[in-house]
């Protein structure tokens, strides 16, 4: 046995993020408070103000401002880190796009909340998944010690010569946000000496017959934002989609380094099963259910039921050729959903992974369940039933419905 | 306390925007930005908020931009900036950049500093941020074809403050950005035409050498929005500040002063031309000037209500 590096804390999953972006060498910090992300804004606050830190807090006057300030201090070359939450994110929303689209590096929490109205504070997934399709790379962890983790595997994935792409860390609200855990920190010069700093990747320019860092460094006159009609625009979104494609391996490299610097991991990097192998049911999920959803399987595994979960650690680039490869074979999967999509057929995940299935040769049955909708508990007694659902449908019981709304009152 | 400024040698210094870019003609912003940037040496960093000017400069593949640029979106060139300069003073503080200052600029329309970028302007000034903003007002929004904004006068006539029945042109007067940018306790606060740019050389001067937030509100006088000749653009922005519509003032370390003509004017009262001088030479106010006067004696009470105010204010600091 290897001795732990580093300490244990008890911390929150906010104080997590917090820490992690403490060691991770950040430059600029701009963030604007909303429950349930405040503590991580105020922790950093704490540690600028006590100099722990060389960072930039910009406090700012609101969300927006928050990611572009942020996005005006990547592109000058810092590394920058923001947090938020439901209608903060909301808030940035058309500077999601913007951010992708300029290749900047952001890292970003996000303390998963639900979105108004009526307002509420406590967890579900639809301020993030909404934002699916914005270029952003998006983890959701499990617990404290996998916010801490991937925070700082996230500056390293952003950062990515091939990359420069923002990435979103997802934490359940409250859930994990605000749950004090036991958390590994790492020796702030290891973190340190993982992540680095940043060094603004080059980029060639045509007029100026070189390659030059893609930075403004108040010399060099390089042009970021400029306006792409019909005969351009369409180029700059492919090159988007090809990066974002190469982040999987990018994730499972960087994932592979960290798990040597500090022994721990999950799964690949992209997804995390748990007694998929060889399973006759499977449920897919992502965020800290996971945990609820573990706990209820290892009893059933235990009594012999041949049952299994499926955690997505990145939403995207969606894992679907890991996702396909582990689930071929399986009959019938249940797809927990913590977002609703109104006027779809079933929610994202959901669509996704069923879509991800359609070529197996053998289609297994693919079941729905929408779950903890405004900080609804999922209880292992509903998870069990789940189960026993899916059991059923898997000795060939029809589901009278492929898209069901769980713990909700009708 | 400026040196003085020698026309040729101006003409000669690096051409921070270059020719080339998709401006209307008569259009006074690039006049503007390229006075404003020949005052100011590298290392810079523009930040421009969405508008005619980054549309016009920015066309893919080419770019009029020689200096390090950014247009992030319409509303958050304010906040944009505040996160160029909190990243050069991170960069400084672990050794990536010299001591150097960097000139942090950034230029925004009407739209994207009176109204939409409002909030993120305040926010910036608010913490003390150490940038130049500069405001090229052409008072409406140009760029989506002449939409009436937070800075279009009284009167005028804009595509969504149309000539009415009911509602003559713009039933509000103009938002006063300069005043609100001296509430807002900015180190320096002035305003300029690129017709009187010795003057607004020497205010970009002294902005420069004031730390903190600065707020040049320019002139910007549009051809296709106000309804005049292309050729008349100069000329509006005299009998702009000659009319006292658009008085030349500064504000700094808690003075203000009335500066170039403006100054003469308040010495000489007898140079006070009528705002209807202004007006007439502008199609936007067309319907003003056909009708019984009711609107130009409306923006004449406000000029002069607004010019004695400044004067008052100049003038009890000045005694």
């Amino acid at each position: 046995m290897r001795a732990l590096l580093g300490s244990v804390k008890a911390l929150n999953g906010a104080e997590a993020v917090a820490y992690a972006v403490k060691q991770s060498n950040v430059d600029v910090i701009s963030a604007y408070p909303i429950t349930p992300q405040t503590i991580i804004v105020e922790r950093l606050s704490e540690f600028v103000a006590n100099g722990e830190i060389h960072a930039e807090y910009v406090n700012v006057e609101s969300e927006h401002s928050a990611l572009s300030t942020c996005m005006g201090a990547a592109a000058a070359g810092a590394r920058t880190f923001t947090a938020t939450s439901s209608q903060g994110l909301a808030l940035m929303w058309e500077l999601l796009y913007v951010t992708s689209g300029l290749r900047l590096p952001v890292v970003m929490a996000v303390v998963n909340r639900a979105l108004s109205a009526p307002i509420n504070i406590h967890c579900d997934h639809s301020d993030s998944i909404g934002a699916r399709d914005s270029g952003w790379i998006q983890f959701y962890v499990e617990n404290s010690q996998e916010a801490y983790d991937t925070v700082i595997q996230a500056f390293k994935i952003a950062e990515h010569s091939d990359i420069q792409l923002p990435v979103m860390v997802n934490l359940d609200g409250f859930h994990i946000s605000h749950t004090l855990e036991n958390v590994n920190i790492l020796p702030d010069q290891v973190v340190s000496d993982f992540v680095g700093f940043r060094k603004p990747a080059n980029v060639r320019v045509e007029y100026l017959g070189r390659e030059v860092p893609a930075v403004l460094d108040g010399v060099t006159p390089i042009s970021l934002g400029i306006i792409a009609l019909s005969d351009y625009y369409y180029e700059f979104k492919m090159m988007l989609v090809d990066a974002i494609d190469k982040v999987k391996s990018v994730i499972k490299e960087v994932h592979n380094d960290y798990l040597k610097v500090s022994w721990r991991g999950y799964g690949d990097g992209l997804i995390d099963p748990y007694g998929v192998d060889g399973a006759d049911i499977v449920l897919v999920i992502m965020g800290s259910a996971a945990g609820t959803v573990k706990y209820v399987v290892k009893k059933l595994l235990e009594s012999g039921l041949r049952v299994g979960v499926l955690r997505l650690r990145t939403f995207r680039p969606f894992p679907y050729e890991e996702v396909v490869k582990v689930l071929s074979g399986v009959k019938v999967i249940g797809v927990m959903d913590r977002a609703t999509s109104p006027g779809a057929y079933g929610a994202p995940l959901f669509n996704e992974l069923r879509s991800a299935l359609y070529d197996l040769d053998s289609r297994p049955t693919v079941v729905n369940f929408i779950y903890g909708i405004g900080g609804r508990d999922l209880e292992p007694l509903t998870v069990k039933r789940i189960c026993e659902k899916l059991l059923e449908f898997g000795r060939g019981v029809k589901p009278a419905s492929y898209v069901e709304y769980v713990g909700v009152r009708r | 306390m400026s040196s003085s400024i020698n026309i040729k040698e101006l003409a000669r210094s690096k051409l921070k925007l270059l020719p080339g870019h998709r401006h209307c003609p008569g259009c006074a912003a690039p006049i503007i930005v390229k006075l404003v940037l020949a005052t100011i040496d590298e290392p810079v960093v523009v930040v421009n908020a969405t508008g005619c000017l980054q549309v016009a400069t920015t066309i893919f593949p080419y770019t009029s931009w020689n200096v390090p640029w950014i247009h992030n979106a319409f509303e958050n060139a304010a906040a944009t900036a505040s996160g160029v300069e909190a990243a050069f003073k991170a960069l400084r503080k672990r050794g990536v950049v010299g001591d150097v200052g960097v000139n942090v600029i950034v230029f925004g329309g009407d739209g994207g500093t009176y109204d939409i970028g409002f909030q993120s302007l305040s926010g910036m000034v608010e913490r003390g941020h150490n940038i130049l903003y500069v405001l090229y007002d052409n008072e409406a929004y140009m760029n989506t074809g002449i939409q009436r904004s937070g800075g279009t006068p009284y009167g005028a006539l804009t595509t969504t403050s149309p000539y009415g029945t009911v509602i003559p042109g713009k039933p509000q007067h103009k938002k006063p950005i300069a005043d609100i940018m001296v509430a807002h306790r900015a180190a320096y606060v002035a305003t300029a035409t690129p017709a009187h740019w010795v003057d607004l050389i020497n205010k970009v001067r002294r902005a420069l050498s004031t730390i903190g937030p600065k707020f040049l509100h320019v002139l910007s006088p549009c051809p296709r929005g106000w309804r005049f000749d292309e050729s008349m653009s100069i000329e509006i922005c005299r009998l702009a500040v000659d009319t006292c519509y658009f008085p030349l003032w500064e504000y700094g370390g808690g003075v203000w002063r009335l500066t170039s003509r403006s100054l003469e004017i308040a010495r000489n009262p007898a140079l006070k031309k009528p705002v209807e001088e202004f007006v007439k030479v502008q199609e936007r106010f067309r319907h003003a000037v056909s009708d019984d006067q009711r609107i130009i004696k409306e923006l004449q009470a406000y000029v002069d209500a607004m010019w004695e105010d400044l004067l008052n204010r100049c003038a009890v600091r000045h005694s």
